[in-house]
């Protein structure tokens, strides 16, 4: 982490967005990252996405765990409040903010240490909940913080950089996010921002628990031979099920897909999902399909990447309390204090 | 038969009802509390229950007192011994003199009996079963009967407890003429073949006042409605489960949108204690009011987030509703004794704000007030209950709410503030009494943001080790806790007839068995100034107290004097000063055990005078 604010200066020719505001705007601090970090190619699809949907980046409320992956919502969004809480507790965090006020984007960036092993709990029960977010999960294996120890999510047999071999199972967050019934579940890796910016975007117009897991290789500690979170490993292994492109209501963002092998899934909020099928039989609505198409490539040691699972109608956390549009944070006491004359009536009552 | 005389009382005696839980009596006892308070005749009940759902032992105690002593007083003049498995158990509690209330449909052995005591049988099994069939109903208006024949022996006017069971079954007619008629069962065969009444009896007075009746969990839920708290986030744990159960129906009766039917909170059972605190810190950063209830284990594992409110200045209610520790400790037993994990909870250098309310009134004032103090200060805010108060009723003042009541939200920077070019750091002490100035998340589209994190940083929120930096913001914190000092309740304090040189500090649920042991201290000539402690940091008068006095006895129910310890470590108070009077096996505090333990001490003082003070 740093407090090197990069400079203020924008050139005039930057290209803006539809509110105006260039990429220059959804940047944050300086990453203090090992150079090459897998964290910072995500850093940068998110700033992208941001800048893409046009989001007012105040708007957006990013919080985090602890550890490498937990420090980067100071690399993005500089003009939006960040909250880097405790190891492994940021989905609760994010729960109680989300519940407060309604109205703001809930990103959430945790590491695969944060979520599978000490936040594995938080982790299930806010995608449980339905708490309308978007949770990233930046997954290299290791805790790299803690400089190389294997993670929950990392590989039987796979090796540490010390040689160490991984005698237990892995646990993959996808399957479980799936199980869970989260609406939204993708896979990427940091290193294609081409299907990694889309996946983003759709995630924070869905409105419900997206989930996103990002391979995100820890060029310190895990990407070396051996390691199944490499770079190399990665690419050999990737298997995508489709391309996504966002699509706002008003005008797409980008066009790049063809026709014919286009499949539009649409939102809740009118946004438009168009996908690019690889897989002829690969349908994103199918929550059991998914989960039998991730274990069939799992065993034949694939990594499946894209949108696995999408419902478009999901509802959130809000719905099922039922609580008031209004978020409950600028409410006073006009609004939420039953007065004398109530008290004076449940006095009588306890008599 | 008996060589003690029974004893004779009006208004002024202790019934103790022994059960086996899951046999449905809690309600039928209840209704004998609640039938005398109808009487006018203050009462103050409790429950002493096991920790598992049926089959062991449980008692309802309810001291009958038109004195108003609401501590427990100690000892049984009337038990109704419905247990066979704590039948010696209960016999032998009995005061000399005493009456033992027991089913004779099964004869008993004389063995089985006290000969001091009278003893009253009612073939309550047989009465039951020549009326019901079903064994439910067997089982339930056995209660009801008992309850009939306490009416005929204590003189209770069964007009009033019809009403009041009219009251509970109103518009269930059925249920109503069905109770009542076992009521007449119960009283008529008492009245046809017993002495009615005994000595023990209750006749009708004024002392109740407008005085209400209410637990304390129920109160301080209450106070949390009114304090405007929108968000709770709980996880089950005795005894202060029925906090987030008595908010929730509060807010479903007042919270809900009149026009869209919609829900102003939000209430979540977490998965632990952990999200519990978290969802708290969340929403309280995110500019909620929010709260969790808990108990000791709980508070155990929030600690790393308490730190986290405490170091990144996030505002957090918990409300602590104390049982026995350590560990699983008793877990439906009460103790005071959190007090320092509580004070210090989290690692490296924290404090903590704590309130300690005497009683359920007490409860909702400090817990409405606790949110205005939680904002105010941005740091967590304590509510200490325990067991005793929190899920007991007792008798109470009416609750009041002044409607002209704002609520603090503390130093808040809003935009127009930020765009009239106000400098804003979050952790810069504008006004010199350590409390900085926050934004809420979204305020301003280029100005207020900042990033919380439990790591260090320097008055803007830049992430900084510098050691000086780091003491800079640690030694502000101190300043903050400082200025919390003159918000938080002051104590209360009374003084003795006589000038006198002995003091007593005391607080939380001890307040009614104090004030009762200060009558049978002064009875007995023993002169004792006293006060109440109501919050931690303690105020400047807590220090003036000891120093007015040779020696202070502090009492607390927990073993290791923790009040006491924090008022030794945070005033510098030579601990020899300070007497610990410690009362710590599960049961409240009474006022005869406060009684006896400072008596004995003053009478043992006057033999070998106290060692002066080293100054
Ligand atoms: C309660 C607690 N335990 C342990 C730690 C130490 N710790 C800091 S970061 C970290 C692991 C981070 O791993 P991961 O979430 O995978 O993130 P990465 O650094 O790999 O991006 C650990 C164990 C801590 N901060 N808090
Ligand atoms: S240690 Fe690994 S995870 Fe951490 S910054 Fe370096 S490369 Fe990234």
């Amino acid at each position: 982490m740093t407090y090197i604010a990069k400079p203020k200066f924008h050139h005039p020719g930057l290209k803006k967005n539809e509110l105006g505001y260039t990429h220059r705007d959804y940047e944050g601090k300086i990453s203090t990252l090992c150079a090459g970090c897998g964290h910072d190619s995500i850093t940068a699809s998110i700033i992208e996405a941001c800048y893409e949907l046009s989001i007012e980046p105040h708007r957006v409320a990013k919080i985090s765990g602890i550890g490498c992956s937990s420090k980067t919502p100071d690399y993005f969004l500089g003009n939006s409040h960040g909250f880097n809480s405790v190891h492994g507790r940021m989905p609760s965090v994010l729960t109680g903010a989300n519940l407060a006020n309604r109205d703001l984007i809930y990103l959430g960036v945790s590491g695969d240490g944060d979520s599978a092993s000490i936040g594995f709990g938080q982790f299930a029960h806010s995608i449980r909940r339905a708490v309308n977010m978007t949770y990233i999960v930046e997954n290299n294996g290791v805790y790299g913080l803690t400089k190389g120890q294997f993670s929950a999510t990392a590989d039987r047999g796979s090796k540490s950089k010390k040689g160490v071999t991984n005698t237990d199972n892995a646990i993959d967050l996808v399957a479980i996010a799936l199980q869970l019934g989260a609406t939204f579940v993708a896979r990427s890796f940091s290193g294609d921002k081409t299907q990694l910016v889309p996946l983003i975007a759709a995630a924070i117009r869905h409105k419900g628990a997206s989930f996103i897991d990002v391979i995100s290789p820890c060029i310190a500690f895990n990407n070396h031979a051996g390691s199944t979170k490499s770079f190399d490993y990665v690419r050999e292994h990737n298997d995508a099920v489709n391309r996504l492109d966002v699509l706002v209501g008003r005008e797409p963002i980008s066009v790049d897909y063809a026709p014919g092998t286009v499949q539009v899934v649409e939102q809740h909020d009118g946004t438009r999902l168009a996908l690019r099928k690889l897989d002829a039989d690969y349908d994103p609505h199918d929550r059991l399909g998914a989960q039998t198409f991730l274990q069939k490539h799992a065993a034949k040691g694939q990594i499946v990447t894209g949108l696995l699972y999408v419902d478009p109608d999901a509802e959130d956390l809000h719905t099922h309390l039922d609580t008031v549009e209004t978020p409950l944070n600028t409410m006073d006491e006009q609004a939420l204090c039953p007065g004398s004359a109530v008290l004076d009536k449940i006095n009588a009552s306890l008599r | 038969m008996s060589v003690q005389s029974p004893i004779s009382s009006v208004n002024d005696f202790v019934v103790r009802f022994a059960n086996v839980n899951g046999s449905g009596s809690a309600s039928a006892n209840e209704l004998f509390a609640r039938s005398i308070l109808r009487h006018g005749v203050p009462v103050s009940p409790r429950n002493i229950f096991p920790s598992n759902i049926q089959g062991l032992p449980t008692w309802y105690e309810v001291r009958v007192t038109e004195e108003g002593h609401l501590g427990a007083r100690g000892g049984v003049d009337m038990m109704v011994a419905m247990n066979p498995q704590t039948w010696d158990k209960d016999v032998a509690s009995i005061e000399p003199g005493g009456y033992l209330f027991y089913d004779s449909t099964k004869p008993m052995p004389t063995s089985k009996f006290r000969e001091d005591i009278t003893v009253i049988g009612v073939p309550l099994t047989a009465i039951t079963n020549s009326t019901y069939t079903d064994p439910r109903q067997r089982q339930l208006f056995k209660n009801i009967i008992y309850l009939g024949a306490l009416c005929a022996l204590l003189d209770l006017d069964p007009k009033l407890v019809e009403q009041l069971i009219g009251e509970q079954y109103k518009g269930k007619e059925k249920l109503l003429s069905s109770n009542v008629h076992a009521l007449h069962l119960g009283r008529d065969w008492a009245l046809q073949n017993l002495k009615c009444p005994t000595g023990l009896r209750v006749k009708k007075s004024d002392k109740v006042g407008d005085r209400i009746f209410i637990e304390g969990n129920s109160a301080a839920a209450l106070g949390a409605v009114y304090g405007g708290a929108t968000v709770c986030a709980w996880y089950p744990i005795t005894p202060s489960s029925s906090v987030a159960e008595a908010f929730t129906s509060h807010c479903k009766k007042y919270r809900h949108d009149p026009e869209t039917g919609k829900a102003k909170y939000a209430i979540v059972q977490g998965e632990d204690e952990l999200a519990s605190i978290g969802i708290v810190i969340g929403a309280s950063w995110n500019g909620a009011r929010a709260f969790t209830a808990t108990s000791g284990p709980g508070i155990s594992l929030m600690t790393e987030f308490i730190g986290l409110s405490y170091f990144a200045e996030i505002p957090a209610v918990i409300m602590n509703i104390q049982r026995a520790g350590p560990s699983t400790g008793m877990p439906t037993r009460t103790q005071q004794c959190d007090v320092i994990a509580c004070a210090y909870a989290s690692h490296g250098d924290t404090k903590h704000v704590l309130l300690f309310p005497e009683d359920p009134a007490e409860a909702f004032e400090f817990a409405a007030a606790a949110f205005d103090l939680a904002e105010r200060l941005q740091t967590t805010i304590f509510l200490m209950l325990d067991l005793d108060i929190g899920m007991n009723h007792r008798l109470c003042r009416p609750l009041k709410w002044d409607d002209a009541r704002q609520y603090d939200r503390g130093k808040v920077m809003t935009a127009e503030m930020l765009e009239e070019g106000r400098d804003f750091g979050r952790y810069l002490d504008v006004d010199g009494d350590g409390i900085p100035y926050r934004t809420y998340p979204g305020t301003h589209p280029t100005k207020g943001s900042y990033f919380t994190r439990g790591t260090s940083r320097d008055r803007y929120a830049r992430y900084s080790e510098e050691g000086a930096v780091y003491a800079d913001n640690m030694q502000r914190l101190v300043r903050k806790f400082e200025t919390a000092q003159d918000m938080v309740p002051r104590p209360l304090q009374a003084n003795a007839a006589k000038p006198t040189k002995c003091g007593v500090i005391y607080f939380g649920s001890t307040s009614p068995a104090m004030d009762e042991a200060i009558g049978i201290l002064e009875s007995r000539g023993h002169q004792l100034d006293r006060m109440r402690i109501r919050a931690f940091p303690f105020h400047s008068s807590v220090a003036s107290f000891i120093a007015d006095h040779d020696f202070v006895y502090v009492v607390e129910q927990n073993r290791d004097a923790q009040l006491r310890q924090l008022i030794v470590n945070e005033n510098g108070i030579d601990p020899v000063r300070l007497v610990p009077i410690l009362h710590y096996d599960g049961t409240p505090i009474t006022a005869r055990f406060i009684a006896n333990s400072i008596g004995d001490h003053q009478d043992h003082l006057k033999v070998t005078p106290l060692r002066k003070a080293v100054t």
